[in-house]
């Protein structure tokens, strides 16, 4: 079932390749094959033991023997969420795209949904190799998304993108070189633990340019307002978990000891991107900017509760990573719709969108709200466990993060209100219509997820470790786990 | 009386193959009427290769113990079955892409007879067992090449290319040779096995012979610093050459450095493999910065093959199994790319007449999906991304290195393939994110040529270069035979 979640969005996309599709064909098999791809997870959801924790729906293949590198593939509790968020995010985004627009229909919805086998492989990848293979697998259509389909400076953007994220992939792959063959075999689910610095700075220099931590994120704004909105939503909603995937499954998990002795730096970083994130937000004149921003405070929160390294912090670090997910793809969307009506982002030009658009303000308000955590929200669960788990490693920490939720709250009011309230902006007419069903249709799954977590963040929270992690994890130098 | 050898025909089959159509693509020169010259030839020159690999293949299977035949001057082992493997795909392949190429008819006979008494050279280059085939067949392979190089005359350029690599070529020839002639002065061998019990490790004439015999085959195989003359040769020839050049003759080259090495010096192999090491530092480090600057997409190609020349040295200086392995795996995906990547850039020629360079690729790949996409492929496998047989290439390469303790060799390679990104990706955007219409073309009029035999060509390539990354583990136990036959 693993694997038949990687291969339905890459078969669906060498058909939209192979075949002279026009592109309402095209555009509709992208969506059903999205949505197939839903279904599959739920079925997967439906059936996974919970109580039982460990490695589920695992398919094993060997690749190349000599090196005991092999194709295998599994999830466990909390990659199960994150495999969600991304089909969930995905179809929502490539329905997005249908209904938007895009010219060279085949293309792009090959390439979106190539992109969407290369998350879920990162996701449920059990093999070192495979998982640096899917990893960089994602970079291949993300490249040529943003490349092709992007705004004006999109090659200067992509080409930034490009090579931060390679610098920090490669150094990832001498160091899977390096540890798979020192520990002789590949297998994420056997490979022992390693106490070198060198190999954890090397997988923790691709997952930090990938999230990315601050001072790696010069990539960052120009590739998230280059995109297209839809692309900017799956980069900053699902790729950038990757790397805290990464972070959770191999970095702290497969390095105990180098975790220990560098959890300062790294969460002087997180805490540093935290505020320095919500500043630029806050100040950031459009409206992507302010969402490509607070993603980089969103990202150094969950880096937070990752290192923290204990219960608490990393129940809330998935819960956050799919609340953020939600949200930032959500907000993204939603971005991209407004931008649609007024061609422009920029916040000044912006305003008074709510008069006569309910629904546009409707949706905005209730991601905004959710976004800066106000109690009984999901991020608000989330972020409340995060500094739960990092007040455990000094009060420090968690009051750095409890004044990072009140930027957030002020970035996001600020958002709110420039588009929402105030008076016209400039470029809002009246032919600036409310949403129409279709970008309902794309939202409103969205807005409900995040609404149903809302109500029970447990289902993820209380749903993500039952058990270790892995059997041979690190865990027993922080303390057990605990079972919900 | 001069005893005369046991001669083991079957051995010498894939050479035999493609000397006798290059003897009859000759004929076709004067007995086909000219209209049916150039298919007649060019149909002659593929069944030879494809009947040279079929040999290879079969030799392959039953060539289970390597040994030396005719007066073991030449070795049948399956290492030199698979590189044969590879020269022959590589010259059907190549036989492809030159049918459409844009040359005069009147000596399109020569062409094909050339292009098939190449491949028969390099055939008998990778099983050549003492120092004297093994400068024989090297200068058969490189006078066919020289030739190959300045066919065209009309071609801008291709004398110029012909004659630096006869210059150049020959100066290489030249050393190596020396350097044969200092090793069998000192070891009193000729033969590869002979010069390694000679077991005289620290003479400083047999030293310096290695040395020589190491620069020759690094002029061959266009590996840095003597790599000067592989731009403008590249760059001038016809591209259907340059391709087959960049595929075969690279691959013959490391095949033979490794097992010259490894046969005949074993002794010697704490120095040689620092040696090999520094030369691979050096192409990586020359060709990427120097591909940086390119505007000419032949030329970036060029320095592109000089980088990859480092890649596979890190294999050979890597001196284990895995190393050997790691080679014979990563030119497969590599001649694949090579001559897929060429004849992409050939389409474009034809199309336009000119010399290709990134900025009239503008538009490539929206305007010829097929070749678009491959030769986007094909950059992903230079640089190394997954879903390219590239990517296993060079992780089998940096394990190797790494397993020798060559652990900085790792690192050169990684930032190597960094630096490289830039400009192979750079062909990805000149031909996607760039629109025609930006851009002053000068296209010379007319829909884009007819090409079912290049494009075929191209398919082919792409596919051994995606299969390459799925089907690892047939691939690997086909090398791992091979590499064992050098016993390692």
């Amino acid at each position: 079932m693993t694997t038949l979640l990687i291969c339905l969005p890459l078969g669906a996309a060498l058909v939209i390749w192979a075949l002279p599709l026009n592109r309402v064909s095209a555009g509709s098999l992208a969506v059903l094959a999205a949505l197939a791809e839903v279904g599959v997870w739920i079925q997967m959801l439906a059936r996974f033991h919970f109580s039982r924790g460990g490695l589920q729906f695992a398919g094993h293949r060997n690749w190349f023997r000599d090196l005991h590198v092999s194709y295998h593939v599994g999830v466990y509790a909390f990659s199960v969420w994150l495999v969600g968020l991304t089909v969930v995010v995905m179809a929502a985004c490539i329905a997005y795209a249908f209904w938007a627009g895009r010219d060279r229909t085949r293309a792009y919805f090959g390439l979106m949904l190539f992109l969407d086998a290369a998350i879920v492989g990162v996701f449920v990848a059990q093999d070192l190799l495979l998982f640096y293979a899917f990893f960089e697998a994602m970079l291949i259509p993300l490249y040529v998304l943003v490349g092709v389909w992007g705004g004006p400076g999109r090659i200067a953007a992509t080409l930034k993108f490009v090579i931060y994220t390679m610098a920090g992939s490669l150094l990832m792959l001498a160091a899977v070189i390096v540890y798979g063959l020192q520990k002789g075999t590949f297998d994420l689910t056997t490979i022992g633990t390693s106490g070198s610095n060198w190999l954890f700075l090397g997988f923790a220099a691709a997952f930090a340019i990938k999230a990315p931590l601050f001072p790696l994120h010069g990539w960052l704004p120009d590739a998230y307002r280059e995109s297209p909105p839809e692309v900017a939503a799956v980069l900053s909603g699902i790729v950038s978990k990757a790397a805290t995937y990464g972070f959770l499954r191999i970095a702290i998990v497969k390095f105990p000891g180098p975790t220990h002795d560098l959890r300062t730096p790294i969460l002087v970083l997180a805490a540093i991107g935290l505020v320095y994130g919500s500043l630029l937000a806050f100040r950031a004149p459009d409206l992507r900017g302010v969402v490509a921003y607070s993603s980089l405070a969103q990202m150094g929160l969950i880096t937070f509760g990752v290192f923290a390294v204990n219960d608490l912090g990393l129940n809330g670090a998935v819960l956050q990573m799919v609340n953020h997910g939600l949200i930032s793809a959500t907000l993204f969307l939603l971005a991209g719709m407004v931008e649609r009506r007024t061609t422009t982002g920029e916040l000044t030009r912006i305003g008074g969108l709510a008069r006569g658009r309910p629904a546009l303000a409707t949706m905005l308000m209730t991601t905004g709200i959710i976004a800066l955590a106000v109690p009984l929200s999901s991020a608000f669960a989330g972020e409340f466990l995060i500094l739960a788990g990092v007040f455990r490693r000094g009060w420090g920490w968690a009051a750095v993060g409890a004044v990072a939720i009140v930027l957030a709250a002020m970035y996001m009011l600020r958002l709110i209100s420039a588009v929402l309230h105030r008076e016209t902006g400039p470029s809002v007419t009246d032919a600036a219509l409310d949403l129409r069903p279709a970008e309902l249709g794309v939202t409103v799954p969205l807005v409900a997820c995040l609404l149903a977590l809302s109500a029970w963040p447990a289902a993820i929270s209380g749903h993500s470790f039952a058990h270790h992690i892995s059997t041979r994890s690190g865990w027993t130098s922080y303390g057990p786990m605990k079972s919900p | 009386m001069i005893h005369r050898p046991h001669v083991d025909w079957f051995a010498l089959a894939p050479v035999n193959a493609l000397l006798a159509v290059a003897g009859l693509a000759l004929l076709t020169a004067v007995l086909v009427p000219r209209p049916a010259r150039r298919t007649t030839a060019a149909a002659l020159c593929a069944l030879g290769y494809a009947v040279a690999f079929g040999f290879a293949v079969a030799l392959y299977a039953r060539s289970a113990h390597g040994h030396g035949v005719v007066a073991n001057a030449f070795r049948r082992d399956r290492f030199a079955e698979l590189a044969q493997m590879i020269v022959a795909g590589a010259g059907l392949l190549a036989t492809g892409i030159s049918l459409r190429e844009r040359m005069r008819d009147d000596h399109v006979g020569e062409y094909y007879a050339l292009l098939a008494a190449a491949g028969a050279g390099m055939a008998f280059f990778v099983g050549a067992n003492n120092l004297m085939t093994l400068f024989l067949s090297l200068e058969w392979l490189s006078l066919s090449l020289y030739i190959l190089c300045a066919i065209d005359r009309d071609l801008l350029g291709g004398l110029e290319a012909g004659l630096k690599y006869l210059i150049v070529g020959g100066f290489g020839s030249a050393v190596l040779l020396f350097g044969s002639a200092l090793v069998y002065g000192e070891s009193g061998h000729l033969d590869l096995a002979g010069i390694a019990s000679a077991n005289r490790p620290h003479d400083a004439l047999l030293l310096f012979g290695l040395a020589m015999i190491i620069s020759g085959l690094g002029f061959k195989s266009s590996s840095a610093p003597f790599h000067m003359w592989t731009p403008d040769v590249y760059e001038g020839a016809p591209t259907p050459v340059t391709a087959f050049m960049a595929a075969a003759t690279k691959t013959v080259a490391l095949v033979v450095m490794l097992r010259v090495l490894r046969t005949a010096f074993p002794q010697e192999a704490h120095l040689w493999t620092v040696a090999v090491a520094v030369i691979a530092v050096a192409s990586l480090t020359i060709g990427n910065l120097a591909a940086l600057v390119q505007q000419n997409v032949k030329r970036m190609l060029a320095y592109s093959s000089i980088s990859h020349a480092g890649f596979m040295l890190i294999a050979i200086a890597a001196n284990s199994a895995l190393g050997g392995r790691a080679l014979l795996y990563y030119l497969v995906p590599y001649a694949a790319m090579s001559l897929g990547s060429f004849a992409v850039v050939a389409a474009r020629e034809r199309e336009l007449g000119v010399p290709v360079t990134f900025d009239n690729l503008a538009g490539f790949g929206w305007e010829r999906p097929v070749l678009g996409v491959a030769m986007w492929t094909f950059m992903l496998g230079f640089a190394g991304f997954p879903l390219t047989g590239g990517f296993i290439g060079k992780f089998y390469v940096f394990s190797a290195a790494y397993k020798h303790g060559y652990t900085w060799l790792v690192i050169v390679g990684v930032v190597a393939t960094l630096v490289s990104l830039y400009y192979y990706l750079g062909v990805v955007r000149a031909m996607f994110m760039r629109r025609t219409e930006d851009l002053q073309l000068a296209p010379i009029g007319g829909s884009p040529p007819r090409d079912s035999l290049l494009q075929s060509a191209v398919v082919v390539c792409l596919a051994v270069t995606v299969g390459s990354f799925f089907v690892v583990q047939p691939m690997i136990d086909l090398a791992r035979h091979a590499a064992n036959a050098l016993a390692f």
